[in-house]
């Protein structure tokens, strides 16, 4: 493009400065100058990151793929190269704005909600640490740099849940977040080389090219130990890789360490638990879409396994107390929608392929990271005035947090779904695409969840903003202003992102190599919308009855006693949490550790303990011979003379 | 007098000698007994030079020259049992085994 985008390193190079200084030198000295730096850090980031996507935009490269600059970074044989780079193409472009915004305002709510924090200059460190990782994995040429950055942005995930390390929950909460993506991401990297192996390279651009019935996907090929079709080896590659997603974007049944992922700081929930890094799991199949397409089966699985972690995650939330849970449940849902959409795309001819589930669910990545994060921030905003993450501490915030409660509404409008916000835009395409392509029980549970999902946000807004106080703390509730900054900030997206984003959207996502024209073999059904926003404010309506109705019984309505065996099942979240402990419990520690720890015990342990005692007796057995009595010696001199003369061949 | 006399002499006298350096505890005893071994490898030379060489004098050198260094070694080794002595009050050699330590 031009000297600009050539330059484009330092949108990466921002944050990890920040990092490198915070973390090496201000965090031990001035907390507060950290704070400052990190926010003017990410800031120029952001400015940066805008401008490039303006000028993007702007100079008619828009739908093609751009390689801003490109390093070799591990030549593994002459053709097998992996590279570090920067691909600039909507998609990225898009989520490099996302992240520089998000990281930007997340910096500055975190100065009001860590002043209190004496360590919170390495907590400012690690942010940009996440930031710049973060913005390595968007901007990834090659799916070996895509794996390499999304490890750190694990890393950085685990650190900041584990931020307050003298909490207990805190530390097994880091440890379950970071065994469990690992888990999936061992799954990612065996994808990575099988599907490398049989294609020769990481590319993007070279995976995305593969078409179904040519020379890639025909005949066999030798995996060293077994002989596999090439097709049946890229399909297997396909789930593998999609593995690593399924993980990072915690969908059923991975999904149970981003609910126990709120222990960390709120900010931290905010960025890396609901706008961006759990996207990387939608991103990469969003990045990967055309070679999903072309592998046969692939989206299926995707298309399934997202729509059954919306509805999952969905029902769950309704009966949560913990605001942050609640949350997290609902990114949940929201991710499951995202995945599905992308599965929900259908070959509908020769090399074609109904695109609009791509388009919807990028289109709902940048939505939702906006509403979303600044859901998180309202909830960091109540839990840092009433000290307590439960509905039950709560009630009648509104009138005390005014512009807090005026901007939550309008995120609550979005997720719900209702226009002209834009969850709306977002949601209405997904279920659209869902529909069209046929998947009518997909398209059913999807406006189900969608009614859930009104349902229980405005069970969240009512419970905690109306209503009579139901603390102490509640009374002398105010709001900050570096926290409510961000939040009021955020809002704007969230109100306009849907209306604006949808035109460019609609002209420039689509997958790359398999560019089509919105061929939609149905007519465009009309009565989508009307019923998704219908659904919606059904679902709001029935919350409003539940808990916010004069003379509402909203103390049943919080109690978790004295409820039906169903209720208290989907509060103990379906008992996932406990089932993965006693799996993990019996089946890991029980089982596989205690048979391993015997192995090493007794069979290994036990072979050097042999060969230790072997020596032991040989030296005491030689010690023998030491007695220190001058008889034996001489007399063994003189045994062996004679043994000598007789035995020695000596001449007689 | 034969040579084989003189030869079962000095066996027997040999075998005095390893007996009692083996059995006595005694220092200075078990130097009486090496004493006795060297006389007895001593008459095998002169039984030797005389009944069986042209010359017999160089037998009775040689012998002379070993009784002389022996009379030598003797000087050390006593020197050496005194210091033993007086550094461990006991020749008991079933007592030295400090190398054993």
């Amino acid at each position: 493009m031009n000297d600009f985008a050539s330059h484009s390193y330092w949108i990466l190079l921002l944050p990890f400065l920040s990092f490198l200084i915070n973390g090496l030198y201000l965090c031990r000295k001035d907390r507060k100058s950290a704070g400052i730096l990190s926010i003017v850090l990410n800031g120029c980031a952001m400015v940066y990151a805008i401008v490039l996507a303006v000028q993007y935009f702007q100079s008619g490269m828009a739908p093609g793929k751009v390689l801003a600059w490109e390093y070799s970074f591990l030549p593994f044989t002459e053709t097998l190269i992996a590279s570090v780079g920067m691909l600039l193409d909507p998609l990225s472009v898009m989520m490099l704005v996302v992240v520089t915004v998000i990281s930007f305002l997340v910096n500055i709510y975190s100065m009001g909600y860590m002043r209190e924090d004496l360590s919170s200059g390495r907590f400012f460190s690690l942010l940009s640490f996440f930031s710049f990782s973060m913005l390595g994995l968007v901007i990834a040429t090659n799916v070996f740099q895509m794996y390499f950055f999304w490890e750190l942005v694990g890393v950085a995930s685990y650190m900041l849940i584990g931020f307050w390390y003298h909490k207990p929950s805190a530390v097994s909460a880091s440890k379950q977040a970071f065994i469990l993506t690992r888990f999936a991401d061992s799954f990612f990297l065996l994808g990575i080389v099988l599907v490398s192996y049989v294609v020769g390279s990481f590319d993007f651009s070279v995976l995305n090219a593969l078409e179904p019935a040519t020379a890639a996907f025909s005949g066999m090929i030798d995996l060293g130990f077994c002989d596999i079709s090439r097709s049946g080896a890229l399909v297997l590659g396909s789930i593998l890789i999609f593995t690593g997603g399924w993980g990072k974007s915690a969908m059923f049944p991975m999904h149970i360490w981003l609910p126990n992922a709120m222990e960390g700081p709120t900010p931290v929930s905010s960025i890396i638990h609901s706008a961006t890094m759990v996207v990387a799991g939608v991103y990469l199949v969003a990045r990967l879409f055309p070679f999903f397409a072309a592998c046969e089966g692939t989206l299926n699985l995707i298309m399934v396994v997202g729509c059954f972690t919306a509805i999952f995650a969905a029902v769950i939330a309704c009966t949560q107390k913990d605001i942050k849970r609640i949350l997290a449940y609902s990114t949940l849902s929201q991710l499951g929608y995202m995945m599905f959409a992308l599965g929900a795309c259908t070959v509908v001819g020769e090399n074609t392929i109904n695109t609009l589930g791509y388009t919807a669910s990028t289109f709902h990545i940048f939505t939702h990271a906006f509403f979303k994060c600044m859901l998180f921030l309202v909830a960091g905003s109540l839990i840092h005035q009433v000290h307590s993450n439960d509905l039950d501490a709560m009630g009648g915030l509104g009138k005390k947090m005014p512009w807090t409660y005026w901007s939550s509404l309008i995120a609550c409008l979005a997720i719900s779904g209702v226009p002209p916000f834009s969850g709306f835009f977002s949601k209405d395409e997904i279920l659209l695409s869902a529909f069209q392509n046929g998947h009518v029980i997909v398209f059913g549970v999807a406006l189900f969840t969608s009614g859930l999902t009104a349902f229980y946000m405005f069970r969240l807004f009512f419970l905690a903003f109306h209503g009579e106080p139901r603390s102490a703390g509640v009374a002398h509730a105010h709001e900050d202003k570096a926290m409510t900054f961000p939040i009021v900030m955020l809002a704007i997206p969230s109100l306009g992102a849907g209306y604006f984003g949808k035109e460019i959207f609609a002209r420039y996502f689509t997958p790359g190599m398999l560019q089509v024209p919105l061929a939609t073999p149905m007519e465009h059904a009309a009565w989508v919308p009307f019923a998704a926003a219908g659904v919606a404010i059904v679902g709001i309506a029935i919350a409003w009855l539940f808990y916010a109705r004069p003379y509402a019984n909203v103390k049943h309505a919080l109690d978790t006693e004295n409820r039906s065996a169903l209720y208290k099942v989907v509060y103990h979240k379906f008992y996932f949490d406990e089932g993965y402990y006693a799996i993990v419990r019996e089946f890991l520690f029980g089982g596989i550790a205690a048979s391993a720890k015997w192995f090493d015990d007794y069979i290994i342990g036990g072979l050097v303990k042999l060969v230790c005692v072997i020596c032991q007796k040989a030296g005491s057995l030689v010690r023998y011979l030491q007695s220190g009595y001058l008889t034996f010696y001489i007399g063994t001199l003189i045994v062996g003379v004679l043994l000598w003369r007789y035995l020695g061949n000596l001449p007689v | 007098m034969t040579l084989q006399n003189c030869l079962i002499l000095a066996f027997i006298l040999f075998a005095i000698g390893t007996w009692g350096v083996l059995r006595r505890r005694h220092m200075v005893g078990m130097l009486i007994s090496i004493e006795i071994m060297l006389n007895a490898a001593n008459i095998n030379f002169i039984s030797f030079a005389y009944f069986k060489a042209a010359d017999a004098t160089a037998g009775a050198l040689f012998s002379i020259f070993v009784i002389a260094v022996t009379a030598c070694e003797m000087a050390i080794a006593l020197a050496i049992v005194i210091t033993m002595y007086r550094r461990h009050h006991s020749l008991d050699v079933n007592q030295l085994r400090d190398l054993h330590e």
